[in-house]
């Protein structure tokens, strides 16, 4: 059953052209990537190194134009818009740079916005159990009913985190999570992905600052549509411990 | 489908832009109302004018001196004068099924009693005319056709009249100068209150038609005969006899047209109710047009909303909605908008034409019908303004839709 040997993500030779126009643009040029659960992978390069690209693809958000995605064991690069979308609200959460929360939309219905699209039907306060629950692992009890707009961009991002695990995902996918936030903000995400990362949920984050990518066991390097590098991270940065160290300022 | 979490994201979408939502539903709240409350005018002139086309009576004939134009409007009535009294006799005497008749001349003239006079109209008929017009008496006795016969001075008057001429006293008994004739007031008749055209039905004074002609209006000629049939089955053969009848009567050669008009009172009904239905039909029509400019409105704004939202509807597409999720969204707020506006719509529209009845002497008809016909018809306001934007909302790509700023 598992053709992968423990890979929950299986990326074959794959192609991305984008055609503006006349001429095509290859984005990504022939990526082959293996991710094996409970890996926490930092995927690097400078813009137009097609890391975004490979993080869509990654995301089911887009397919390949060539290439073959296995993703838990099934073959997700053909499938059409509503089984992607499935595909998203069941085995992948999203992190975002600009945390795309819902304005004036309070935390917990932000957190239950993917229950909205499950295939699971709960109850109101079934919902509202769930959504709180998920809060409080990241530790907004309490904030449950703030807007977006009352809450800082560390809490922002950690509602976005929230919403992410509410239909408990294999895998987590942030594109540059700390690219709006300050560095002290930044760790404390990081040790809510590290700790998540322990719990056995695979993490891929694209980033492109080598201190965040730290964090991560494995480093991914792309340039021009390719692999450059892919090697594990020796000195490894643990945010909770470096958390304790530096005294909680008042957030 | 994920219809019920889906109604609750529009509804809470619609809830978030209060003033927006309701400034766009305005546009169908008066359209709506508009058209109830012009289909309510419409409709309450259309029976106005049924009402009384009914009380003209049963199964009646209408026989008209002088020709008529084609679309069956009269003119040059009575001023032809070609209907002589020995004519009715003989429709009474050869026509079968003829249950009544009654010979008309009309009249204005000033009548007098004690200090106190009026200009009204005066109607010369036979005894038969309170049963062909199904009118009866409020109190007395109409006058009979003994009174006919001898063109007796005795008349029944009307409610507007009686209270003019004598105020509150019981005008039965009385005698009433009608062209410095004394006439005898036998009884009074039932009010009808106003016609269509705003003439006053009970300012009037009946006597016998042989009294008319002799003693107040002189003259030899009827305006018209009023004929009453027994069935209305009966009715167009009647109708048909009393033509060749007449038009032997008056030597017209074949081919010549006719020197009198024949109606029956279902064609006067007909052309009445067609004209009514063409006003309502006018006045709909004109309130149909701001129902559209209100659909318009919504479909702009749902337009400027979809544009607004477009990273909200990528988040929703990237935590798995499908394309049928979002479009499902933004119709159902579309729909919301128009039929919740259809609904105020109809109340206000329901109200307009209640305050014009009572305050302008409008009368006024809301039926079911075109309470239902609204609200369906602002519901598909929603649909069809709503679907493009929503298609629109549902063909985004996520991607896209999340990189939009």
């Amino acid at each position: 059953m598992d053709i992968n040997n423990g890979a929950i993500v299986s990326l074959i030779d794959i192609h991305k052209t984008y055609r503006t126009g006349e001429t095509e643009v290859p984005a990504v040029r022939g990526v082959s990537l293996e991710i094996k659960r409970g890996e926490f992978v930092a995927l690097m390069g400078a813009s137009g190194s097609g890391k975004s690209t490979l993080m869509n693809i990654l995301g089911c958000l887009d397919r390949p134009t060539t290439g073959q995605y296995i993703l838990d064991g099934a073959d997700v690069s053909r499938l059409d818009r509503d089984r992607l979308a499935d595909i998203r609200n069941r085995q992948i959460g999203f992190v975002f740079q600009n945390f795309n929360l819902l304005p004036r939309t309070s935390a917990r219905e932000n957190v239950e916005l993917p229950l909205v699209y499950s295939e699971q039907r709960l109850t109101h306060a079934e919902l509202r159990e769930k959504a709180d629950r998920v809060l409080t692992s990241v530790g907004l009890a309490g904030r449950e009913d703030h807007y977006p707009s009352q809450l800082s961009g560390g809490q922002q991002q950690r509602v976005a985190i929230a919403r992410a695990l509410i239909n408990q995902p294999e895998v987590l996918l942030a594109d540059e999570p700390t690219g709006n936030l300050d560095s002290r903000t930044s760790v404390e995400i990081m040790a809510i992905f590290q700790r998540l990362n322990e719990r056995g949920i695979t993490v891929i984050m694209v980033t492109h600052e080598p201190d965040i990518a730290a964090y991560a066991k494995r480093n991914v390097m792309m340039r021009d549509g390719v692999i450059l590098s892919d090697h594990l991270v020796l000195q490894r940065a643990d945010a909770g411990s470096q958390l304790q160290q530096q005294p909680a300022s008042p957030s | 489908m994920r219809i019920a979490p889906t109604f609750n994201v529009a509804l809470r979408a619609l809830r978030r832009n209060k003033l927006r939502s309701v400034l766009t539903a305005l546009g169908i709240i008066i359209g709506v109302g508009a058209v109830i409350a012009m289909v309510g005018i419409g409709n309450g002139a259309k029976a106005q004018v049924e009402a009384q086309i009914a009380s003209l009576g049963q199964n009646v004939i209408l026989i008209f001196s002088g020709s008529t134009t084609s679309s069956g409007i009269r003119t040059g009535w009575g001023g032809a004068g070609t209907l002589k009294i020995e004519d009715a006799e003989a429709i009474r005497r050869e026509v079968p099924g003829v249950i009544g008749v009654s010979e008309e001349v009309v009249s204005t003239t000033q009548v007098a009693a004690g200090n106190q006079n009026w200009f009204t109209r005066i109607y010369g008929e036979s005894a038969d005319y309170f049963d062909i017009r199904q009118w009866p008496l409020a109190d007395g006795a109409p006058f009979t056709s003994q009174d006919v016969r001898s063109a007796n001075k005795v008349c029944v008057i009307g409610r507007t009249t009686a209270t003019q001429i004598y105020g509150n006293e019981n005008p039965i008994g009385q005698i009433l100068r009608i062209k410095e004739v004394p006439f005898t007031i036998t009884g009074m008749l039932t009010p009808k209150g106003l016609s269509t055209q705003g003439v006053d039905q009970d300012d009037i004074v009946i006597m016998p038609y042989t009294s008319a002609m002799k003693r107040v209006i002189g003259g030899t000629t009827l305006r018209n005969i009023n004929v009453q049939i027994a069935d209305a089955q009966q009715l167009e053969a009647a109708q048909q006899q009393i033509v060749s009848l007449l038009r032997q009567r008056h030597n017209i050669r074949p081919g010549r047209d006719d020197d009198f008009t024949v109606r029956n009172q279902q064609e006067i009904a007909q052309a009445a109710t067609a004209t009514s239905r063409v006003m309502t039909l006018l006045l709909g029509a004109i309130a149909g047009v701001s129902l559209v400019v209100g659909g318009i409105g919504i479909m702009n704004i749902m337009l400027v909303s979809v544009t607004e939202r477009t990273r909200e509807i990528g988040v929703r597409m990237a935590v798995g909605a499908h394309g049928t999720d979002i479009l499902t969204q933004f119709l159902i707020e579309a729909v919301t908008l128009s039929s919740g506006g259809g609904v105020i719509g109809i109340i206000c529209g329901i109200g307009a034409s209640k305050v014009l009845s009572a305050y302008a002497n409008w009368p006024t008809l809301i039926s079911i019908s075109s309470v239902a016909i609204a609200f369906l018809f602002s519901a598909a306001v929603g649909i069809f303004f709503g679907f493009y934007p929503a298609r629109k909302a549902a063909a985004l790509d996520p991607i896209e839709a999340l990189r939009y700023e």
